[in-house]
């Protein structure tokens, strides 16, 4: 596979429903590995999706997966798997009838598909209720039923839209690191979700939406660096909390000095990070500080997300 | 290529038959099917219970043959097999839109024109099954009653009834899956067909040609006298009726392609 053709790419693409947008303008270039789509209801997560898998075609530009259009099912869905959000399936089905018939609709013969529907089944963690209906299931079993469809053919593209909804913790665990392992294959995983902690612990690169648009795309802290102006606050463990508020308050690009609840830290925030990080190693030497630990506390996707989307309440 | 389009075909038909005949979705055309059958039912218990037995225009081999083609013709293929056909074809892309299944489908790496035929012909087999037994029974059981004749004659109706369900249920399956696909309330172009259909009769000989009825007549193993207003037109060869109707059905299904890859899922505006 050519370096081209292993990017998943969108080039001006606009969707709009009649006359309500969807998404617009999107220009996107994805590497392999696991992206997140983020942003609140309505902001285009879903639509990016569907025009990723071809269940909606573009108002205007071209889609790229791999080197194939979505236009093209025969090919494309060889190499693509994609976990909707629907949460529906064939009347009657039981689990394993599932994800066998659709495997047998892919082309694969009876050996074939069964191999490939157990092993989905048993990587999902859902062999003792295989045999079960469907419409019995409970929502995390039927969320961990439908990623098994979507993994069952072994795609090189998963595209999986809200795919923790509905998993208990443990099961969310269990599905992150599957997703990890897929990854580390050299795969594209696509996620969109509003568990903003756990998107951000396991992303290689985040995609920000709102209203249609990409405000924001690129690893966390990349996309962190790309907002200009916007004070980073870290938090500092140290001895002497208030001694240090009282000198890093001196330094012009210091906006904010408070000291932890704890009385063992202080949270700095700047506005300036690199000029202030060069002074703060004199302050500390200079007072005599002992220092434990500097963590940045809004480097993740939840702190930026607030910052570009401008909600404070992004789940 | 072929032999992967051919085993995608069975994949659909396996999952589809299934449906069509074995889940809840089937339920409103055995119901339809049951009709002649009881009506048939009702007909034989009544008959038997008159001290003369059956009316005696239906005695004999001509006149059993004459009762159930009138049965055929109006309960079986004019109202059962038709609404049967609404049911099945329009409901087999437009039933997977309301069912929110229909992704499954489109995100499997199959053409969408191969998943056209392959619903296509798994609803054809399934309805054809169907009505096919209902039109069995009803045969069976009336040309036994109304002793119809020799064992010969009787299979060789049978049969050509056989084929004239075969043929309706194409002729009639690939309109209403177009008319699914094209249009957001079906319920209109089936009653207007329905209506259409039954003034085939009365209408000049020109447009007489643009109904499933008329060619579907060149099948009936006798002849069906349409009544005193009936407009005579020349009948249809049996040999041009049956690659008429395989060439209809062709662009039915080429019509239905063409849409289908423009198909959007969100199934929300539905």
């Amino acid at each position: 596979m050519s370096e081209m053709n292993d990017q998943l790419v969108f080039e001006n693409v606009s969707k709009f429903y009649g006359e309500v947008l969807g998404v617009n303008r999107v220009d996107l270039s994805i590497a392999p590995g696991i992206t997140s789509l983020v942003g609140p209801n309505g902001s285009g997560k879903t639509t990016i999706m569907n025009l990723m898998s071809g269940l909606l075609q573009p108002s205007q530009g071209s889609i790229r997966l791999l080197g194939m259009s979505p236009n093209e099912p025969e090919k494309m869905f060889r190499e693509v798997g994609y976990c909707a959000q629907f949460d529906s399936f064939p009347k009657g089905a039981n689990g394993v009838q599932f994800i066998y018939g659709y495997l047998r609709v892919h082309g694969y013969n009876h050996a074939e598909a069964t191999q490939l529907t157990q092993e989905a089944i048993e990587r999902v963690g859902l062999t003792e209720h295989a045999h079960r209906r469907v419409a019995g299931f409970s929502k995390g079993m039927r969320q961990r039923i439908k990623l098994a469809q979507s993994i069952a053919h072994k795609p090189s593209v998963l595209i999986l839209d809200e795919p923790l909804n509905g998993l208990d913790p443990m099961a969310r665990a269990e599905m992150i690191d599957l997703f990890t392992d897929i990854a580390k294959a050299g795969k594209h995983v696509i996620i969109s979700s509003h568990i903003l902690h756990e998107v951000d612990l396991i992303s290689d690169q985040v995609i920000l939406l709102n209203e249609g648009y990409i405000v924001a795309e690129g690893e966390i802290a990349g996309v962190r660096s790309e907002v200009a102006g916007k004070p980073i606050q870290m938090l500092v463990r140290c001895d002497q909390p208030h001694l240090l508020a009282s000198k890093v308050f001196e330094h012009e690009s210091v906006v904010q000095a408070a000291v932890h609840e704890d009385g063992k830290g202080l949270f700095i925030s700047t506005k300036d990070s690199d000029q202030f990080l060069l002074a703060f190693n004199r302050i500390v030497l200079d007072n005599d500080v002992r220092l434990q630990s500097i963590t940045p506390t809004d480097a993740d996707v939840n702190a930026v997300y607030d910052y570009l989307i401008g909600s404070g309440d992004a789940s | 290529m072929k032999s992967l389009w051919w085993r995608q075909i069975q994949g659909i038909l396996r999952m589809e038959v299934r449906k069509n005949l074995l889940s809840a979705r089937a339920l409103p055309i055995y119901l339809l099917g049951a009709i002649p059958i009881g009506i048939v039912t009702l007909f034989v218990l009544v008959a038997s219970y008159l001290e003369d037995g059956p009316p005696t225009e239906f005695a004999g081999a001509g006149g059993a043959q004459i009762f159930f083609a009138l049965l055929f013709d109006l309960g079986i293929f004019r109202s059962t097999l038709y609404f049967g056909c609404v049911w099945v074809f329009m409901n087999l892309f437009r039933g997977e839109v309301l069912d929110r299944s229909l992704h499954y489908y489109f995100l499997a790496p199959v053409k969408r024109e191969v998943l056209v035929a392959g619903k296509f012909l798994s609803a054809w087999v399934g309805a054809t099954i169907l009505f096919g037994a209902v039109s069995s029974i009803c045969l069976a059981v009336i040309y036994n009653f109304l002793d119809a004749g020799n064992l010969t004659s009787a299979v060789g109706h049978w049969l050509a009834y056989l084929a004239i369900v075969a043929m309706a249920t194409l002729g009639y399956g690939a309109i209403f899956m177009v008319a699914g696909l094209f249009m957001r309330n079906p319920v209109i172009p089936a009653i207007l067909i329905f209506f259409w259909e039954g003034l085939n009769p009365f209408l000049p000989s020109l447009l007489k040609k643009f109904s499933v009825v008329f060619y579907v007549q060149a099948l009936y193993p006798i002849d069906m006298s349409q009544g005193p207003i009936e407009i005579i037109s020349d009948p249809v060869s049996l040999w041009f009726a049956i690659p008429g109707f395989l060439l209809f059905t062709g662009a039915m299904l080429f019509l239905a392609g063409m849409q289908i890859r423009r198909m959007e899922v969100h199934y929300a505006d539905d």
